[in-house]
């Protein structure tokens, strides 16, 4: 909402400077955007009046004026502009001027012609191309009025001002308006705000031989108020007007249509003026539309209605659609001599889905959304014909057409002083509050604790006593209230959830993995992408989403991995080495569909590695520290090569107390390469909530040992196809209660080992808690494991 | 006699103790003159022809000569063994300036470090941490909230839907309003998360972005509370000398309304590139909980109050860390991630 500082002061005496101003009414609730200077940032622009063109010698486009600077010798000006004429008044900026860009004009030749200074035109005067008139758009700014030549412009045109751009909160569309904005200005600076004048005072005839109007949709047009205007003179408005409405944000285009505009800003009630030689029958009926109807919009668009839209139509059909625009039919033209003047009142709720259907969001449109006072209907109707004689443009007709069939009354309440100072707790005086709501514009009437409260219509958004405690409050100034920490309370707590996704931030960039973000939502090709199979529905039911920004982020995400893959193929791309990082997030499924109807969604945890010597193991290590430290210790890893996402010999299912929790192990290099990544790349997808449903954090103390270890090493060749865990059960097997550990200490391929095979290593640690063992007994221990692994896998012991 | 033979012996030992040049060679010397079959117990062996007077002066002489031999090789040995020490630590001098032998820590997202911050400042507060699903039935995310069936937010251009009943949560608000249903007063809870906007990213819009929201029911709630509350977080956030302003503005979900302004915690006020100048900065949205929004939770108007209030951890982050473009929290480039270690 553009609020002119200048035009504010026609109903409000603000005696202190803009910027102060401004704060305060940021304080009272009234939030400001910008503030903007307008008329002040050029130098050196005078009024002229063009004596005499004549063509330019040496260029068909230049012409040369003879100017009227209210100097004794007149100013020679070249200009390329079309629309200058002789006699006309035009603005002109001298030698060592400055225009608001901060271009300084000096006097200089053009095609051998002085030229002491430059036309301008009204963009270059410093407004925006939407607020300047359409005839002068492409050309100098003719003035219209009687300025002296020589004039500064700033003294002419009176244009230096302050537009304050207030952010209006849905809730107040009363202050859509410069009455509204009066209202909150004298009552934050305690003045009284000034009504503009309405009523016409010379009135000729009645206004119901001309018109008659039949609601037939009283729920969605419960107020239609129309006067008529006669002996209608279109032309210009005069300055002033045009100026209040180019610093409002709107473009002036002649007498009528400007007051209908300046009147919508100035009560916030939307005005159409039609032209009553188009409207057959001499009647207006309000009605919806029939499925189908063809109807072209001020706009010269034509457009398709439906039973749903509320239409303004004449004896034959529709003039506008109501609330939203106009008809091409009806529009005023330079040739309209009776004026038809629409104020009426829309169901917000209604419009708002007329103008979505059409595509079509007017000014209008979106006052009405926002909610409209049904009692501003006549008075803003009978702005429209003051004005209309004020500016000399036509001669109203007595009396109004007005169907109103259910006066929209004030809504009194009683609100307690005491629960007032409860919510904000303060202490403020009844009386004290019973001021506030008079200086905006309220009945107030004090009666011990209570207060009777009656707004005026206008503001709708007064409904419970709490929207009054917010009245009080941002009147007294949420700057004064008291400043307290809530009583009571008691200790904080942390989610599980919480406690554990943290705990395995802090172990994994312990281990110097960096934490990920990425988008919850992707493409559903992003499973095909890491070769997710056809048939896998835990990875494929995605949970969909109706209006996704794009293709690309339309589905939640199943898996954590192809989001893991696009980060890394980023990071590669630009040339990050030894890449490490891990991301914790959400994973949603549309299979498992909770009791309440909502899809099933569980943590999930990605691990993405490359280079620095990424392998499997590296990867492997990081998962087993990350499981121990959350006290899952007896996970196994068992080789996997059915996954196409993964490096069919180079793939792991994890799984701990019978449950799958994960898969790891290196992507495919095909897929890799997917991704631009020549690298090998390892990922591991972690079912983190199963992860954190067995998560045991308790610790207990164990005794240290009291009786020193034996420790024996044995290392032996063996094909390649026996595991490491084969070995270790065996092992642990026959090592019975006195082996208290295994410690794999080397595994080696190479030319001392036959092909096939490969030597592996382990450190046994002997001890019982009771007594120190014997060599004996080791020895004979250690003979038969040796034995064993012997027997059942052909092992060959080697000298250590 | 003897005595003068003592003499000579101690004054040949003090010079050729005196030249050694190395321990091995001062420990012959010392075998030498002190040894069993050193010169010194030699010359002693030669004392049974002497009276006991003789005797007794003699042994005595000897015994000093011996010691001052003893004190000269220790004083001789530990001189070497000195300079053998010097010679020790030059040879093991390092070069101060090579760089140390690092384990580079990983870094926990910036967002996660803002929202843990957060967390921290509210639990200290007494705020207990409550979380809700990120796919939210529109019920919770508006109904409960008091956003009405034709509030903007609501429109298809502004909310992700996944059916007609459920939707991408916009606000993490429903955590609240699934407290207030489930959970009797006394209530405080933070609910940070997730949340979801139809916004095309830009450097000020993420589609996905993180709220930290707050609730507090209890008898005797006032605005002064909320007011004494986000002050302390502030102040804690952003520093001690944090100013806050409180500026009335509209939430469906609260009544009154506040939107937050802290002092720049860049420039401490005075105007710079992050705070556009203006000295201050929004940070949050606040109010007191709307009846409406107690009365879904069954929660007695009368008998309780209280405040609510919502934070944008991408907004807060940005701030901090002097970040210009939101797009860098979800590009995950390893060299941004590694700043936050």
């Amino acid at each position: 909402m553009l609020v002119s500082v200048n035009w504010l002061k026609d109903y409000v005496d603000i005696d202190v400077p803009v910027r102060e101003f401004a704060d305060r009414m940021i304080l009272s609730g009234s939030n400001i955007e910008t503030v903007e200077e307008i008329g002040n940032k050029f130098s050196k622009i005078q009024v002229a009046r063009i004596e005499k063109i004549t063509p330019h010698p040496n260029a068909d486009k230049l012409v040369i004026c003879q100017l009227d600077v209210g100097e004794d010798e007149l100013l020679q000006v070249v200009t390329g502009a079309k629309n200058v004429f002789e006699g006309a008044l035009v603005p002109v900026i001298r030698h060592g001027g400055r225009l608001p860009d901060g271009t300084v004009i000096k006097k200089g030749k053009l095609r051998g012609e002085v030229s002491n200074g430059m036309l301008c035109s009204a963009e270059e005067l410093g407004y925006e191309d939407k607020v300047i008139a359409k005839e002068l758009k492409d050309g100098i700014w003719i003035l219209d009025g009687d300025f002296k030549p020589g004039t500064d412009i700033k003294d002419a045109l009176e244009i230096e001002d302050s537009v304050i751009d207030f952010e209006i909160t849905p809730n107040r569309p009363d202050c859509l308006s410069m009455l509204g904005m009066a209202r909150e200005a004298a009552a934050v600076f305690g003045k009284k705000k000034k009504e503009p004048a309405i009523s016409a005072e010379n009135e000729e005839g009645d206004v119901n031989e001309y018109i008659s109007v039949e609601d037939k949709k009283p729920d969605l047009c419960p107020r239609y108020t129309a006067r008529v205007i006669k002996d209608v003179k279109i032309g210009p408005s005069p300055w002033w007007m045009q100026k209040r409405l180019m610093h409002g944000g709107m473009r002036p285009v002649n007498n009528i249509v400007d007051i209908t505009n300046f009147v919508m800003m100035e009560y916030g009630q939307p005005l159409h003026a039609f032209d009553i030689n188009h409207l057959k029958g001499g009647k207006i009926v309000i009605d919806t539309a029939e499925d189908g109807t063809k109807f072209t919009t001020l706009d010269g668009v034509e457009r398709e209605l439906d039973s749903s839209m509320l239409m303004i139509n004449d004896a034959d059909g529709p003039v506008a659609v109501a609330g939203v625009m106009g008809g091409l039919n009806s529009e005023i033209t330079e040739n309209t001599d009776t004026v038809v003047l629409e104020s009426a009142n829309f169901n917000g709720d209604s419009v708002r889905l007329t103008a979505k259907k059409l595509g079509l969001r007017t000014e209008a449109s979106g006052k009405f959304e926002k909610g409209i006072d049904a009692n501003l209907c006549a008075r803003a109707a009978d702005r429209f014909c003051r004005l209309v004689e004020e500016l000399g443009c036509g001669t109203v007709v007595g009396g109004s057409v007005d169907v109103y069939p259910e006066v929209q009354a004030p809504r009194p309440l009683d609100v307690r002083v005491s629960r007032i100072n409860k919510v904000l707790g303060t202490d403020i005086p009844g009386q004290d509050m019973a001021d506030i709501f008079r200086s905006l514009e309220m009945e107030a009437e004090l009666n011990g604790d209570i207060i009777h409260v009656v707004p005026p219509t206008v503001r709708q958004d007064l409904n419970i006593e709490e929207d009054y405690v917010e009245e009080v409050a941002r009147m007294y100034g949420y700057d004064r209230l008291p400043v307290t920490l809530p009583a009571g309370g008691s200790a904080a707590s942390m989610t599980k959830n919480e406690t554990i996704r943290g705990k395995a931030r802090e172990i994994l960039t312990a281990y110097g993995l960096d934490e990920i973000l990425t988008y919850s939502f992707v493409s559903p090709e992003s499973v095909d992408k890491v070769n997710v199979s056809e048939t896998d529905l835990m990875h494929r039911n995605f949970v969909k989403i109706i209006n996704p920004l794009g293709e690309d982020t339309s589905v939640m995400r199943t898996m954590l991995i192809p989001s893991m893959m696009s980060t890394l193929e980023r990071n590669n791309a630009r040339g990050n080495k030894a890449v490490r990082l891990f991301e914790i997030g959400k994973i949603f499924n549309d299979s498992k569909i909770n009791c309440d109807g909502m899809p099933a969604e569980a943590d999930g945890l990605c691990i993405g590695i490359y280079g620095g010597g990424a392998d499997f193991f590296v990867l492997k290590g990081y998962i087993e520290g990350l499981l121990d430290h959350l006290g899952i210790r007896d996970a196994e890893f068992s080789a996997e090569s059915g996954l196409a996402t993964y490096h069919p010999g180079r793939c792991a299912n994890i799984i701990s107390n019978g449950e799958m929790i994960g898969t790891m192990g290196q992507i495919r290099p095909d897929v890799a390469e997917r991704y631009g990544i020549s690298e090998e790349v390892y990922c591991c997808e972690l079912l983190f909530s199963v992860i954190i449903g067995q998560t045991n954090t308790e610790i207990i103390y164990k005794a240290l040992p009291k009786y020193p270890a034996v420790t024996r090493d044995i290392a032996m060749t063996v094909d390649e196809k026996i595991t490491v865990r084969e070995l270790e059960d065996e092992i642990r097997a026959e090592g019975g209660n006195i082996l208290e550990s295994i410690e794999l200490f080397d595994v080696y391929r190479g030319i001392q080992i036959a092909p096939g095979k490969k030597s592996v290593a382990f450190a046994l640690t002997y001890r019982v808690p009771d007594r120190t063992l014997t060599d004996d007994e080791v020895s004979s221990r250690q003979h038969k494991i040796v034995e064993s692994l012997e027997t059942k896998f052909g092992a060959e012991l080697r000298k250590m | 006699m003897l005595l003068d033979d003592i003499r000579e012996i101690l004054e040949e030992a003090q010079k050729s103790i005196d030249k050694a040049e190395s321990m091995e060679k001062s420990e012959e010397l010392r075998v030498k003159y002190l040894g069993k079959k050193g010169e010194l117990t030699k010359i002693l062996r030669t004392m049974g022809g002497l009276t006991p007077e003789e005797r007794k002066k003699v042994g005595q002489f000897a015994n000093e000569a011996r010691n001052a031999i003893q004190n000269r090789i220790t004083d001789k040995m530990d001189e070497f063994k000195k300079r053998q020490q010097e010679l020790k630590f030059k040879a093991e001098t390092v070069d101060v300036t090579e760089p140390g032998k690092v384990h580079v820590l990983g870094a926990k997202h910036p967002i996660t470090q803002t929202i843990d911050e957060m967390t921290r400042i509210f639990m200290n507060m007494g705020f207990s941490l409550a979380e809700g699903p990120e796919v939210e039935t529109v019920f919770m995310n508006f109904d409960a909230l008091n956003a009405g069936p034709n509030h903007p937010s609501r429109d298809m251009t502004d909310t992700f839907y996944i059916t007609d009943k459920t939707l991408l949560r916009t606000q993490t608000s429903p955590v609240q309003a699934r407290t207030l249903l489930s959970q009797d007063p006394p209530l405080r809870i933070i609910s940070p998360g997730r949340v979801y906007r139809c916004d095309t990213p830009d450097a000020t819009h993420s589609p996905v972005f993180h709220q930290v929201e707050g609730l507090v029911v209890a008898e005797g709630i006032t605005m002064a509370d909320l007011k004494g509350t986000l002050s302390e977080f502030a102040r804690q956030m952003f520093g001690p000398d944090t100013k806050t302003k409180f500026r009335p503005h509209h939430f469906p979900f609260t009544e009154p309304s506040a939107e937050v302004d802290v002092s720049c915690f860049k420039c401490g006020g005075k105007g710079c590139k992050v705070c556009k100048g203006s000295g201050w900065i929004e940070i949050l949205g606040c109010g007191m909980v709307h009846p409406n929004v107690l009365r879904i939770g069954g929660i007695d108007t009368e008998k309780y109050t209280g405040f609510a209030f919502g934070i944008g951890v991408e907004r807060i982050a940005m701030l901090k860390y002097e970040i210009d473009d939101i797009r860098m929290f979800y590009e995950n480039d390893e060299r941004f991630l590694a700043q936050f270690r």
